[in-house]
């Protein structure tokens, strides 16, 4: 399947990158040849197959629903690009 | 005393224990030699106040761990506590963490000494070191009468550069696709990735969640399993890491492996492979054979698969991984225009901070978990996971003990020369690599030859699943018998 301007538009929107204009053609066709070496999977017959969701056959650990960390604003914000106030600074989300 | 770094860990941790050498002395050495190395650009930020602090400590104490007062480097995807941690991205330009990874941590309290980080490409994604916003890391090794610089591999090829060139006595490495493995067959080092989910996660950069496993390299088998040993273990925060007990792999060092079972995958014989990768493989097997080995052929049907596979299900997680990445909470943001809102901020610090492959994989993972597309490629992908580890299972069941195949399809390419090739030729790199990650199985890269052009040249063995000590054994016979002895010639 290959991969229209269009659809490379969308899946960077989704992925919330940026992309100038002007590279959506070179886009486009890098996901085509990479779409186009993915498709070898149709050729595999996967009947009956679960889809794998652990690689070892561990159940996954639970711990105890207790609070275990916390109580750290100032480790919390010590790398935010913007802090006011002891928050996460960011643009005006609700008008 | 410039030598001292080219000691080994386990000579260097005899000579600490007999009072020989101390650890200041071994630490000077290494950041003498990582000051006449910048050319090789392997360590990207270097610690040299906090390696002599923990030199000291080592010195002092007399009950130390098994790496007490070893000098090692870190690549630049563990989080180390104060020291900068960015994957080799822009957008963690800055970013010091506030917390130790669980693999540092456990190094530490072994008594490592950590000389700094390493180079890599860029969130791990990349098999030649040439995505890093550091630029590329060098390989010290060189063809035999060509200038050009090559590669050391990828992703963790600071860390293969910095082993192979004695900047220190062993290096951390992380492995999704083969990122510990192949580049240390391009430097004629050993490395190994571990069975997945017996070494923690914590505090690594996530790229794979699924795949990711972290180990050593190191300059020999021996080295590898005194260092493994250090690093792994259950970690409450990490629910993949496995409640197992870590068994003594250096203990497992026998030499003996007379009766084991030695399968040689068919389909790992591809078209147009080189003569030198055939002749090794075969060399290798040889030298199993000759160790009392029993030699089989073997089938492992889905192999041609696994690097389609791979790429979706590593691109999809890298995906869902990487959306933490926003601008928000640490590292870079964007510089804004008046009026944009959050979600402009998103996209243009995602823009800056992200290189392009990194660019290129989080939208196939996107595009791929996108609503109308995730059975068809997503959970096909994981179908053929399932039936890639089956391979596995049954050939182990057959009573299989390790599996041989080459490291590598080639020797180390120059820098540059994938550039302008389709990201698929780039990828094929991992091809004898990358099953052993969906099959979550420990896999062992050791140096067992030079090429005509005077380049090193690995061997891979597989071992089953929790089995590393086995597995090391099988690997250390092997490199009994190849003694592979070549170094590069110093040029840097």
């Amino acid at each position: 399947m290959s991969i229209d301007i269009q659809t490379a538009r969308r899946v960077a929107k989704l992925a919330r990158i940026a992309v100038s204009e002007s590279d959506f053609p070179e886009l486009a066709k890098e996901f085509s040849a990479m779409l186009g070496f993915i498709e070898q999977l149709n050729e595999v017959d996967v009947d009956g197959i679960e889809p794998m969701t652990s690689v070892t056959p561990q159940r996954l650990k639970r711990r105890v629903d207790i609070v275990n960390d916390g109580g750290q604003p100032i480790e919390i914000l010590a790398n935010a690009p913007d802090v006011r106030e002891g928050f996460f600074a960011v643009p005006k989300v609700v008008e | 005393m410039s030598d001292l770094s080219k000691m080994k860990i386990s000579e260097a941790r005899d000579a600490l224990n007999k009072g020989y050498l101390t650890s200041v002395e071994l630490t000077e050495a290494c950041l003498s030699e990582i000051e006449k190395s910048v050319s090789l650009n392997a360590f990207v930020h270097r610690t040299p106040e906090l390696a002599m602090d923990m030199a000291s400590a080592a010195d002092a104490n007399k009950d130390g761990g098994d790496l007490n007062g070893i000098p090692l480097g870190i690549k630049d995807l563990f989080c180390t506590k104060g020291v900068p941690s960015q994957a080799a991205s822009g957008i963690l330009a800055g970013f010091k963490p506030e917390y130790e990874s669980t693999v540092t941590s456990l190094l530490f309290a072994s008594g490592a000494v950590m000389l700094g980080k390493l180079n890599m490409d860029e969130f791990a994604m990349g098999s030649s070191n040439e995505t890093s916003v550091y630029g590329n890391a060098i390989n010290p090794w060189k063809l035999r009468n060509d200038a050009a610089e090559l590669t050391p591999g990828g992703s963790s090829g600071g860390s293969a550069s910095a082993v192979a060139a004695d900047l220190c006595l062993g290096a951390t490495g992380t492995d999704t696709g083969g990122s510990i493995r192949q580049p240390a067959a391009f430097v004629g080092i050993t490395g190994i990735k571990p069975t997945y989910g017996r070494v923690s996660r914590w505090g690594i950069v996530a790229f794979a969640s699924s795949l990711d496993q972290a180990g050593p390299m190191t300059k020999d088998v021996r080295d590898a399993a005194i260092m493994l040993r250090a690093m792994s273990g259950h970690d409450p925060k990490d629910s993949t890491s496995a409640d197992l007990t870590v068994p003594d792999f250096e203990a497992a060092l026998t030499g003996d492996i007379r009766g084991k079972v030695i399968g040689i995958p068919n389909e790992y014989r591809m078209d147009g492979m080189s003569v030198e990768i055939e002749k090794l493989w075969a060399d290798g097997t040889a030298m199993l054979k000759d160790a009392g080995a029993e030699i089989r052929n073997i089938s492992l049907p889905h192999t041609k698969y696994a690097l389609p596979a791979y790429y979706v299900i590593a691109s999809a997680e890298a995906s869902s991984n990487l959306a933490r990445y926003d601008g928000v909470r640490f590292g870079h943001r964007a510089k804004l225009s008046a009026g944009d809102g959050i979600t402009e901020m998103y996209e243009k610090t995602r823009a800056e901070g992200f290189g392009r492959e990194v660019k290129r994989r989080v939208m196939i993972g996107t595009y791929v978990l996108s609503a109308g597309f995730y059975d068809a490629y997503y959970n096909r992908a994981r179908k053929v996971r399932a039936l890639i580890k089956r391979d596995f299972e049954n050939v182990f069941s057959d009573g299989i003990d390790a599996i041989l195949t080459p490291a590598t399809p080639s020797a180390a390419f120059r820098l540059g020369e994938m550039t302008d090739a389709d990201p698929v030729q780039m990828y094929l790199n991992d091809v004898f690599t990358v099953t052993v990650n969906l099959a979550g199985l420990p896999g062992i890269v050791l140096p067992a030859g030079l090429n005509k052009d005077g380049l090193p040249l690995g061997l891979q063995l597989i071992g089953r699943p929790w089995e590393e000590g086995d597995l090391l054994n099988t690997a250390y016979t092997l490199e009994r018998a190849a003694q592979f002895v070549a170094k590069p010639k110093r040029w840097w």
